[in-house]
């Protein structure tokens, strides 16, 4: 393992996992401040010492970006809290990030051993400890950059894969910039993900050691309108192009009354809670509706975060309008916990069919279906299926729809020879990233759709991969 | 940072500023806007780009000091700067030889138009132009307008200068004097917009608005500036903003411009605290950010 000293193990299951001490559900709805305090030191040490240093670690493979856990686990153990967080970003440029916001319970601690008879190793809250124990203690160091290669590659988006790709190829010594089409860096971890589930700061400071690592960032350009793709493997002299745009186009059901006001797109809410900083108008500029009843449509992270939000700009009744059970929810378990903690009032097998508005075109009724589960769908969910004569009513000044994101088509639509499916999802290899277009690869949600912030990071790290082999080579 | 190369007030509490943004000014064509913030907790601005100048890297807008941030905006001086520009944003407007073409421009609706006016004419298009205001100290670009147009109609609703009268009653005339008119181009209030296009559509004449409804990212991101378009939702921001007006339902997008009149009188109110005087009953009016 990482240290050649033997260090005493504990017996395995001898200690419980440690929980991660947070602000109490009464006083955090009152604020914006991140729900968990995160480990103490001593804490740390002590999860970290449930680890048992498997010879064969499963984590490693539920990690979509094969951070070397064991090993970190270990430095951790024996207190070397900064070398662990080294060990930790040998593989992922953004800790802070992934140990806050990935679904460990679905990768890396799903197959830990300890969780087959008890609870597995916390490991992303080990990840979190030691990459902030890193940040506050100053000992954030830049790594070796290799040899400059003269090779130029532009990244489109500044997203977790984006971002990815700009590290890992400023790394090898290529001339990185970064295109962000919104005047911050960070992507949905700046406009999507808020402030008390992922602080702005932390963001901005990962951002910060990707650019001391030597990465260029151009903010405000929004590729396919300020410049194309085809310019910027032309006049704009870069030698290949990674496409991290995202999943930017929001759903709609198409129901009457969506375009009250009060209904909300979850994107439109939470960039306007997030990154223009709502919460603080008029001190911000930017406002959101005073609700005091919301409701949320929809059962993913992103209803749960739009929620959440609600609840902090002062809703009294937040509603979760799901239309399957809370089984078939696609949020982490996690989230869904917070949620309720802090009365999120859920409202399952329920569907909404139509908005309804004062004469001011305010909405004022969210009208719903109760639904039953059917037979099981594509998805393998059991299909929620309409129970006749169960219209109601709720009483509510806000609504946020939070059902997905489609591809956004700006770079699509502008980069000739660009494939996409019929989804506007551009199509790209898997293991690494190479469109239909010479020198263009493409990875995160603009290939597979909405889905989380590791999977998008683990798809930059693969292209990283192919566009440094393609770099040296030229072969396509 | 995008500073300014020059401000002025060209009519009352209507600004004309020259921004050096070299990306905008280069791919820049008729009929497409930008997005400016002053400051980190500024909001996102749309504004239509009037013109811009390669050579010089220059974009030019137009805006009316109407909430917290135009009028903080008209308050900048030269050499002053924007934290941050993004542009050009939007479909430029469809140009083709469509014979006579009517352009009309309502207030602020003028600086937009100016653009789209002179591509439209110097596609060999003729050029018949209606600009109009509610008064003679809001009338802009008179003097650009007439140059690129083959006849122009001035007129104001109060009298004050030129023709008295609305938009609409000079459309009505161009029409009642049998001109074959190819493309109708309304840009202005919404209310003058969803006039003009009562006047043209039992005529059938093709026409098209411009629309400036909220928007926050103005990339398709987030859906702030939807509006129903033949019985479908459109973004304006990457659908728009030019749509067929006799499609377009103003009722709903009068309301949706309405959604923060609260907001915005309670940010006003602020900064003439703030400035230690007080201006009145803010004018608050729709259309830009929030």
């Amino acid at each position: 393992m990482a240290d050649a000293t033997p260090r005493p193990r504990p017996k395995p299951f001898s200690i419980p996992r440690q929980p991660m001490p947070e602000q109490s559900p009464q006083v955090r709805v009152g604020n914006f401040r991140e729900v968990p305090f995160g480990l103490t030191p001593d804490l740390a040490v002590l999860e970290a010492s449930r680890c048992i240093q498997c010879k064969n670690p499963q984590c490693v493979k539920g990690c979509p970006v094969s951070v070397q856990i064991p090993e970190f686990i270990d430095l951790v153990a024996r207190g070397k809290f900064v070398e662990a967080a080294r060990k930790i970003k040998e593989t992922n440029a953004l800790p802070a990030v992934c140990g806050r916001v990935c679904p460990q319970e679905e990768q890396c601690e799903m197959p830990c051993v300890l969780g087959k008879k008890g609870e597995p190793v916390a490991i992303g809250r080990l990840e979190r400890f030691v990459a902030d124990f890193e940040r506050v203690t100053g000992n954030v160091v830049i790594p070796g950059i290799g040899a400059p290669t003269g090779k130029r590659v532009a990244v489109v988006g500044a997203g977790p894969a984006g971002l990815t790709v700009a590290g890992d190829l400023v790394q090898l010594g290529h001339d990185v910039t970064i295109f962000e089409a919104l005047h911050k860096a960070g992507g949905v971890l700046m406009y999507g993900i808020p402030e008390f589930r992922l602080p702005k700061e932390i963001v901005q400071a990962e951002v910060e050691y990707i650019r001391k690592m030597g990465a260029k960032l151009e903010c405000n350009s929004v590729i396919g309108k300020s410049i194309t793709i085809d310019e910027l493997l032309g006049e704009e002299g870069f030698d290949a192009v990674f496409v991290g745009t995202g999943a930017g186009l929001p759903y709609f059901m198409n129901i009457p009354g969506e375009n009250l006001i009060g209904v909300y797109s979850a994107n439109e809410y939470l960039t306007r809670a997030n990154l223009m900083k709502a919460y603080r108008f008029p001190e911000s500029d930017t406002p959101l509706n005073k609700a005091t009843n919301v409701a949320v449509v929809g059962g993913g992270n992103v209803a749960m975060d739009a929620a959440r939000t609600a609840k902090r700009m002062g809703a009294e009744n937040v509603y979760l309008v799901y239309r399957r059970s809370k089984k078939e929810m696609p949020a982490r378990v996690e989230e869904i916990h917070h949620a309720e903690e802090e009365g999120i009032e859920f409202h399952l097998l329920t569907n909404p069919v139509a908005y309804h508005g004062d004469d001011e075109s305010r909405v004022n009724a969210v009208e719903c279906q109760k639904m039953e589960l059917g037979e099981p769908d594509a998805s393998g969910r059991r299909r929620p299926v309409v129970i006749k004569g169960s219209e109601f009513k709720l009483a509510v000044d806000t609504v946020i729809v939070s059902i997905g994101n489609g591809a956004n088509p700006l770079v699509p639509s502008t980069t000739p020879g660009l494939d996409t499916n019929k989804w506007g999802n551009i199509l790209a290899d898997q293991e690494t990233g190479k469109t239909s277009k010479k020198g263009v690869f493409a990875g995160g949600d603009i290939v597979i759709g909405a889905a989380t912030v590791i999977l998008a990071m683990g798809a930059g790290r693969k292209a990283a991969a192919a566009m440094h082999e393609y770099l040296k080579t030229g072969a396509w | 940072m995008f500073p300014i190369l020059e401000t002025k007030e060209i009519a009352k509490n209507v600004f004309l500023q020259k921004i050096r943004a070299p990306r905008v000014a280069k791919k820049r064509k008729a009929g497409q806007f930008l997005v400016l913030r002053r400051t980190d907790d500024g909001e996102r601005i749309p504004l239509t780009i009037v013109s811009s100048d390669a050579a010089e890297g220059s974009v030019t807008i137009i805006f009316q000091a109407v909430g917290k941030s135009t009028t903080e905006f008209a308050r900048m001086k030269q050499g002053d700067a924007y934290l941050d520009v993004v542009g050009p944003l939007g479909l430029a407007t469809h140009i083709e030889k469509f014979g006579t073409v009517v352009g009309i421009g309502g207030g602020i609706g003028a600086a937009p138009l100016l653009p789209i006016a002179t591509a439209i004419k110097e596609a060999g298009n003729r050029l018949l132009s209606i600009v109009g205001a509610r008064t003679k100290d809001l009338l802009i670009l008179e003097d650009e307008m007439r140059a690129v147009s083959d006849e122009i109609v001035v007129t104001t609703d109060d009298g004050s200068y030129a023709k008295k009268g609305f938009v609409t009653t000079a459309l009505q005339e161009f029409i009642d004097r049998g001109e074959k008119i190819g493309l109708c181009i309304a840009i202005g209030p919404v209310p003058m917009m969803r006039a003009v296009a009562e006047v043209t559509r039992p005529h059938g004449i093709r026409t098209m608005v411009s629309l400036n409804p909220i928007m926050v990212d103005a990339t398709g991101m987030c859906g702030a500036c939807r509006v129903t378009v033949g019985g479908t939702t459109k973004f304006v921001c990457v659908d728009g903003p030019e749509f067929d007006g006799h499609q377009v339902d103003f009722k709903e997008l009068v309301m949706r411009n309405r959604a923060y009149l609260r907001e915005e009188k309670t940010a006003m109110e602020r900064i003439e605290h703030r400035d230690g005087k007080c201006m009145g009953g803010a004018a608050v009016s729709a259309g830009g950010g929030k």
